[in-house]
């Protein structure tokens, strides 16, 4: 489904602050896996989720997405592949909107956006059956402005926007490292309810070495713009914090990752 | 009091034919959070395009379709220095605006043009035997009024409501799937084709089209939204434009009682300058916390 052949992306080029993000890396991810990617600040987790999106560009390699090179297109034209929830709750919604309008525009993900009449009776409808689902009472709050909402509500809200219109590709960029520990268990809950009911290809990057086991069916570990560690099926389910600190601790040295493995 | 009366009309009339450049600001500070300043260089462009096109013995219809267009050609050439030349966007709409400058010279011929003997969209109007403004006035109204529920219907389409998001979270709204850059310019261009409209009906309301007469445009215009949402505590789309015509009439009228109470009219920019000022820097000072929106592109 998604494969990075030997990606390179160097941040600052030829300045003094030059910083090698993604160093020749090459990852194939078939359809249906679910992938956690963990690593230390700066081992490049979220520049490979932008070079996947198309925020910015490789300088050297290819990405295909189903069989589509895309190492070109800009973003906006990759958007019909690709659902994508970050860490900033803010980030994936628009606050000044009302929480039907926010809807309405992620149903049209990757769709022409004509002079349609944005949220009508029936989409209204199916937006308070489909909020019904959350417990959050959102459904009868239609018209209000996202920007009234608390942080996990938005979060939750951004997860419900990428399956009014399946992608085939999920990236998740430590989207619960916002958010209480409560409202992160229901939030990753409802990610795995997701992923499972639409067999979504997923990428999601954690700081949370528990998290990273528990999830998935695969786990890579960046370090420095590489693939250090990558395990899948069976080793993947036997494998403990524990261990894996014994083993790449040294490696890590990153603070965060360390005492959420305590 | 009688003499306040005597000032409604006249505040109307102009009130209404200014809101059109109010609803173009609205569209590019509030709606797209883009500081476009191309304002003064537009406004009289579309005086320039009406009242060239008036003399030169063209229907004065096609003057207000060719400003239109004109303008909507300067605020797409504003946004493109933006979104496609990574200019700063203060800068882009300062180059196009003074640009405007020399390209209203050439349209104009001259500095200005008095159209008073010519046939113009009020000519009709006035050969009657009423007073003019019980024309005029209903007449300004229909157009702003109902450019105003347009809008607001745009708005609220899937790609109107992309064109919102563009303002309100442009990475949001890019990673589904919408071409930002498109959205700026549609905006920014539909944004100055208002603004234009005004310029063509003020020039032929007033009689003249003048190379100086979009001098301080954006200033006022930034009052009389300010006003605007004061009164009317605007918080949607729909109360957003409805604020910035209630806030042109309500600018204009203030500011013919201040020239009936002695305000100089060569002080009168400095008056509205000082208004916008104190509007924006009050709640700074009090430390009130604005609202995001509120503060959006200014």
């Amino acid at each position: 489904m998604i494969r990075l052949d030997h990606i390179t992306k160097v941040f600052n080029q030829g300045t003094a602050d030059e910083k090698v993000a993604i160093d020749d890396l090459s990852l194939h991810i078939p359809s249906g896996d679910f992938v956690t990617v963990i690593g230390s600040n700066g081992a490049g987790k979220t520049t490979l989720l932008n070079l996947i999106s198309g925020t910015y560009f490789p300088d050297n390699g290819a990405i295909t997405i189903d069989g589509t090179d895309v190492t070109r297109i800009p973003e906006h034209k990759r958007a019909k592949y690709i659902g994508r929830v970050f860490q900033d709750p803010l980030i994936g919604t628009a606050a000044s909107m009302s929480i039907e309008e926010n809807l309405a525009m992620a149903e049209k993900r990757g769709q022409k956006r004509g002079l349609r009449w944005g949220v009508t009776k029936a989409k209204r409808e199916r937006y308070r059956e489909v909020l019904k689902r959350l417990e959050l009472g959102l459904e009868d709050r239609l018209r209000d402005p996202v920007g009234l909402l608390s942080g996990g509500q938005r979060q939750t809200l951004t997860l419900l926007m990428v399956t009014l219109s399946i992608p085939k590709v999920l990236l998740l960029d430590e989207h619960t490292a916002a958010l209480d520990p409560k409202t992160a268990h229901k939030v990753l809950q409802l990610s795995r309810e997701m992923i499972e009911n639409y067999r979504l290809t997923t990428i999601m990057v954690t700081h949370n070495m528990q998290q990273a086991i528990e999830y998935g069916n695969r786990m890579i570990m960046l370090h420095e713009g590489r693939v250090r560690f990558d395990v899948t099926g069976e080793r993947k389910r036997n494998l403990t914090v524990d261990a894996l600190v014994k083993s790449f601790g040294a490696v890590l040295k990153d603070e965060t990752l360390l005492t959420a493995a305590q | 009091m009688a003499s306040i009366l005597r000032i409604l009309p006249i505040s109307f009339e102009q009130g209404l034919v200014y809101s059109l450049v109010a609803i173009g600001i609205v569209i590019s500070f509030r709606i797209l959070a883009f500081p476009d300043l191309t304002v003064d260089g537009s406004f009289p462009l579309g005086a320039a395009v009406a009242a060239k096109v008036i003399i030169s013995g063209y229907a004065p219809i096609w003057g207000i379709v060719l400003a239109v267009a004109a303008g909507f050609c300067a605020g797409y050439a504003t946004g493109f220095l933006n979104t496609r030349l990574k200019i700063n966007s203060l800068l882009a709409g300062i180059l196009i605006m003074t640009i405007l400058y020399s390209v209203n010279l050439r349209i104009m011929g001259r500095s200005n043009i008095q159209l008073l003997t010519y046939h113009t969209l009020f000519t009709p109007m006035e050969s009657l035997k009423i007073s003019r403004f019980y024309l005029v006035i209903p007449f300004f109204f229909i157009v702003a009024y109902g450019l105003k529920i347009l809008l607001d219907l745009f708005l609220h389409t899937d790609m109107g409501m992309a064109m919102r998001a563009t303002g309100d979270n442009e990475q949001m709204i890019r990673s589904l799937g919408v071409n930002t850059d498109r959205m700026t310019l549609l905006g920014l261009g539909i944004s100055n084709a208002f603004i234009a409209l005004s310029g063509a009906l003020v020039a032929q309301d007033q009689g003249f089209a003048d190379v100086g007469m979009g001098i301080g445009t954006i200033v006022a215009g930034l009052a009389a939204i300010i006003i605007g949402e004061t009164l009317v505590r605007a918080k949607t789309v729909r109360a957003f434009t409805l604020a910035a015509i209630v806030g042109s009439i309500v600018y204009k009228m203030i500011i013919a009682i201040g020239l009936r109470l002695g305000l100089a009219p060569t002080d009168l920019k400095m008056a509205t300058g000082f208004m916008v000022i104190l509007a924006l820097g009050l709640p700074v000072l009090k430390k009130e916390k604005e609202g995001k929106l509120h503060l959006r592109g200014i």
